[in-house]
C-alpha cells in the first residue's frame, strides 16, 4: 500500500488524534475478544467456565483441555479426538492446492500471451465459476463422485476443491501475468524459445509474490471449507472443520465448553500461523479476489 | 528430404498454435461439466419429481410454486434480506470509519490493520463456536455480567427467536468488517491528493473534505464491498449452521440451510433443487454485471 495519506493533507489537532487513537484501541479490543476467550477457556477447567467466569484468567491452569480434544474427545461415534481429522485436512489440502496453483499459472500464461479469439468469455466462464453458489452443484457432484468411486474420500474432496479453485487460481495468475512485458516473450519466441520454455525460464521465476497469494488464498479457502467437506465426506475422511462442529454440537453428555474452545484454536492455527507469517500477501490475494487488479 | 522437412514444419506450426489451447483445454472442460453443466442438471432436476434421488418425471413449476408456498422459505427470503441488509451497511460504515480513522498517520498502523483482519483467516466454524458460546446466556456474556454484580442484566438473542438472526449479524459483521476497512483504506490511499489541496486553500473544513471528495471518489470501493458482501451473505452457510444450526426452531433458516435440509434430510430434492436455482439467480444479477464491466474496462 502506498504511503500518500489523505491525511497529509488534512491535519487534526492533538485532541482528535486521542480520541482517534481510543477509538481505534476500543476496536483492537473487540477483535480480539472472541480470540482471548478461546484462548483463556481452554486452559481452565469446566467448573470456572460454568461458573461464569469465563471473561477471567484460569484460576487453575490446565492443558487437559487440549490433551482431550486432540486425542481422547468424541467425535460422531469415536472417541478419537481431532488428531485424525487434523490428518485428513491436511491431506487434502496439500495435494489440491499444489495442482489448483500449478493448473492457475499455466492458464493464466496461455490467457495473456497466447491470446485467442475468445479468450476474455473462456476467462469471464471460469470467473463466474468461482462466485457461483456451490448448493447449486451439490446433487450432481455427490452423484459423479459415487460413480467415479470417490464417494467419502479424501481424494474426493481432492477433487473437488481442486475443480472449484481453478477459476481463483487462474485469475491471480492471469492479472498478475498480464502486467508482464510480452516484449519479452516475443523475443524469446523469435529465438526459437517453444511454449515451455518461455514458461520455465521466463514466466516462472518471476512469479514468486503471485504463486504465494496463490497458495495462501487456496490454502485458507480449502481448510476453512465447510460445505463440502460436510457434503462429500465419511467418518473417516472429514476435514477439521466438520469434526470441529460435530465436536461443538453433540448433544450427548456435559458440554465441555474448555475442550470446544481448544478444538477450534485446533482448526484455527494453520491458517492463523499463514496470515501471522504471510499476511501481507493473504491481503493482496482478498483484494484481488474482490477489487480485481 | 525438402518434402520430409515442410512436413515436419506443418506439424510443428499445427503443436505450436494448438499447445496452449491443450493446456488450456483440461481447465476448461472442468469447469464446463462441473460448473456450467452441473448448474443445467440441478435446473433440469428443480422441474422434475425427485425426491430421494434424482429422478426424471417432468412436473413443470411445481416445485416453485410449492417452494414459495412453505413457510420455511418465506423465513429464510425474510431472513436472508435483514441478515444480508444489515451486514452490508454494517460492515461498509464500520469499515469506511476505520479506514478513515486509521488513514490519519497513525502510529503503528500496521500492527492496527493486522489485528483489524486476522478473522478473515478463520473458518466460520470457528467463528461460529466462539460466538456460540460467548453469547450463551448461561456461560457467556450475560452470566459474566450477572456474576459481577448485575444481577438483572439479560441478553439473550441467541435463544430468541424474534432476535436470534441479529446474532449472526454480529458474528458476520465481526468476521468481515476489517476486511471492508481494507477496501476502503486501498481506496483511500488512491485518491488525488491535488484536489484536497484546492479544496483546503479554499477553507473547506475537514468534515466537508471527507463528505465532499473523499468519500464520493470511493465508489469504486464501495461497489466492491456491495457485491462481495451481497455474495457472502446469499452463500452464508457455515456460520449458521455451527452459531444457531438454523434455530431457534426455524427463526435463522437462510436459504442455503433451508436448500440442504430439504435435499438431503427431507428427501425433497425437487425442492431443495428450486431454491438452489434462486440461489443463483440473486447472485447472478449482483456478479454478471460486475464480472462483465470489469472485463470489459480492462480491454
Amino acid at each position: 500500500m502506498s504511503t500518500n495519506a489523505s491525511s497529509q493533507i488534512i491535519r487534526t489537532g492533538s485532541g482528535a488524534r486521542f480520541v482517534i487513537y481510543t477509538i481505534l484501541a476500543l476496536f483492537c479490543l473487540y477483535y480480539l475478544l472472541p480470540l482471548y476467550v478461546m484462548v483463556v477457556n481452554s486452559l481452565k477447567p469446566l467448573s470456572e467456565i460454568q461458573a461464569g467466569g469465563m471473561m477471567a484468567l484460569p484460576g487453575e491452569w490446565t492443558l487437559d483441555p487440549w490433551k482431550s480434544a486432540w486425542s481422547t474427545a468424541q467425535i460422531g461415534v469415536a472417541a478419537t479426538g481431532l488428531k485424525p481429522y487434523f490428518l485428513n485436512s491436511i491431506l487434502m489440502v496439500v495435494p489440491a492446492v499444489a495442482i489448483s496453483t500449478v493448473l492457475g499459472a499455466l492458464n493464466g500464461y496461455v490467457l495473456t500471451k497466447w491470446r485467442f479469439r475468445g479468450d476474455t468469455i473462456v476467462f469471464g466462464l471460469l470467473l463466474f465459476g468461482c462466485f457461483i453458489p456451490f448448493q447449486m452443484v451439490l446433487i450432481p457432484m455427490a452423484r459423479m463422485l459415487g460413480l467415479m468411486g470417490l464417494a467419502g474420500t479424501v481424494p474426493g474432496l481432492i477433487f473437488v476443491h481442486l475443480v472449484y479453485g481453478i477459476g481463483f487460481s487462474t485469475l491471480y495468475f492471469r492479472n498478475y501475468y498480464e502486467q508482464f512485458p510480452t516484449e519479452l516473450v516475443r523475443a524469446a519466441m523469435i529465438d526459437g524459445a517453444g511454449f515451455f520454455t518461455i514458461f520455465y525460464r521466463i514466466m516462472l521465476p518471476s512469479s514468486g509474490p503471485i504463486a504465494v497469494v496463490c497458495i495462501i488464498w487456496q490454502f485458507t479457502n480449502i481448510w476453512n471449507d465447510f460445505l463440502f467437506g460436510a457434503s462429500f465426506s465419511d467418518f473417516d475422511s472429514q476435514p477439521m472443520t466438520v469434526a470441529l462442529n460435530n465436536l461443538v454440537q453433540s448433544s450427548t453428555g456435559v458440554k465441555e465448553y474448555n475442550v470446544h474452545f481448544a478444538g477450534a484454536i485446533m482448526a484455527a492455527l494453520p491458517t492463523l500461523l499463514v496470515y501471522i507469517v504471510a499476511g501481507r500477501y493473504f491481503v493482496r490475494g482478498l483484494m484481488a479476489g474482490s477489487v480485481k487488479g | 528430404m525438402t518434402i520430409t522437412t515442410t512436413r515436419h514444419r506443418a506439424g510443428d506450426d499445427w503443436l505450436r498454435n494448438a499447445l496452449p489451447k491443450l493446456v488450456l483445454s483440461p481447465s476448461f472442460a472442468m469447469v464446463l461439466i462441473f460448473v456450467y453443466g452441473f448448474i443445467l442438471f440441478t435446473f433440469y432436476l428443480s422441474f422434475t419429481d425427485s425426491r430421494i434421488l434424482p429422478s426424471y418425471g417432468l412436473v413443470g413449476w411445481e416445485n416453485y410454486t410449492k417452494l414459495f408456498s412453505v413457510r420455511a422459505w418465506g423465513i429464510a427470503v425474510d431472513n436472508v434480506l435483514i441478515f444480508g441488509s444489515l451486514y452490508i451497511v454494517i460492515c461498509c460504515a464500520l469499515g469506511l470509519m476505520l479506514a478513515i480513522l486509521l488513514d490519519q498517520q497513525i502510529r503503528a498502523e500496521g500492527f492496527i490493520r493486522t489485528i483489524y483482519l486476522y478473522p478473515m483467516a478463520l473458518s466460520f466454524i470457528v467463528t461460529g463456536t466462539a460466538w456460540k458460546w460467548f453469547l450463551d446466556p448461561g456461560i457467556g456474556l450475560q452470566a459474566v455480567v450477572r456474576s459481577w454484580g448485575w444481577e438483572s442484566f439479560t441478553f439473550e438473542w441467541i435463544k430468541d427467536s424474534d432476535m436470534a438472526i441479529y446474532t449472526i449479524v454480529i458474528a458476520a459483521v465481526w468476521q468481515t468488517s476489517g476486511f471492508v476497512m481494507a477496501m476502503f483504506l486501498a481506496g483511500l490511499r488512491g485518491i488525488d491528493n491535488e484536489v484536497l489541496k484546492a479544496a483546503q486553500i479554499d477553507g473547506a473544513s475537514n468534515w466537508a473534505l471527507y463528505r465532499r471528495i473523499v468519500i464520493p471518489q470511493l465508489r469504486p470501493a464501495f461497489m466492491s464491498a456491495f457485491v462481495v458482501l451481497a455474495h457472502m451473505a446469499i452463500k452464508s452457510y457455515d456460520l449458521i449452521i455451527a452459531l444457531t444450526g438454523g434455530g431457534p426452531g426455524t427463526a435463522t433458516e437462510l436459504p442455503a440451510t433451508f436448500m440442504y435440509s430439504y435435499t438431503f434430510t427431507r428427501n425433497q430434492m425437487g425442492i431443495g433443487a428450486a431454491s438452489a436455482t434462486i440461489m443463483l439467480m440473486s447472485i447472478a444479477a449482483i456478479m454478471v454485471p460486475y464480472i462483465w464491466s470489469e472485463l470489459r474496462e480492462k480491454k
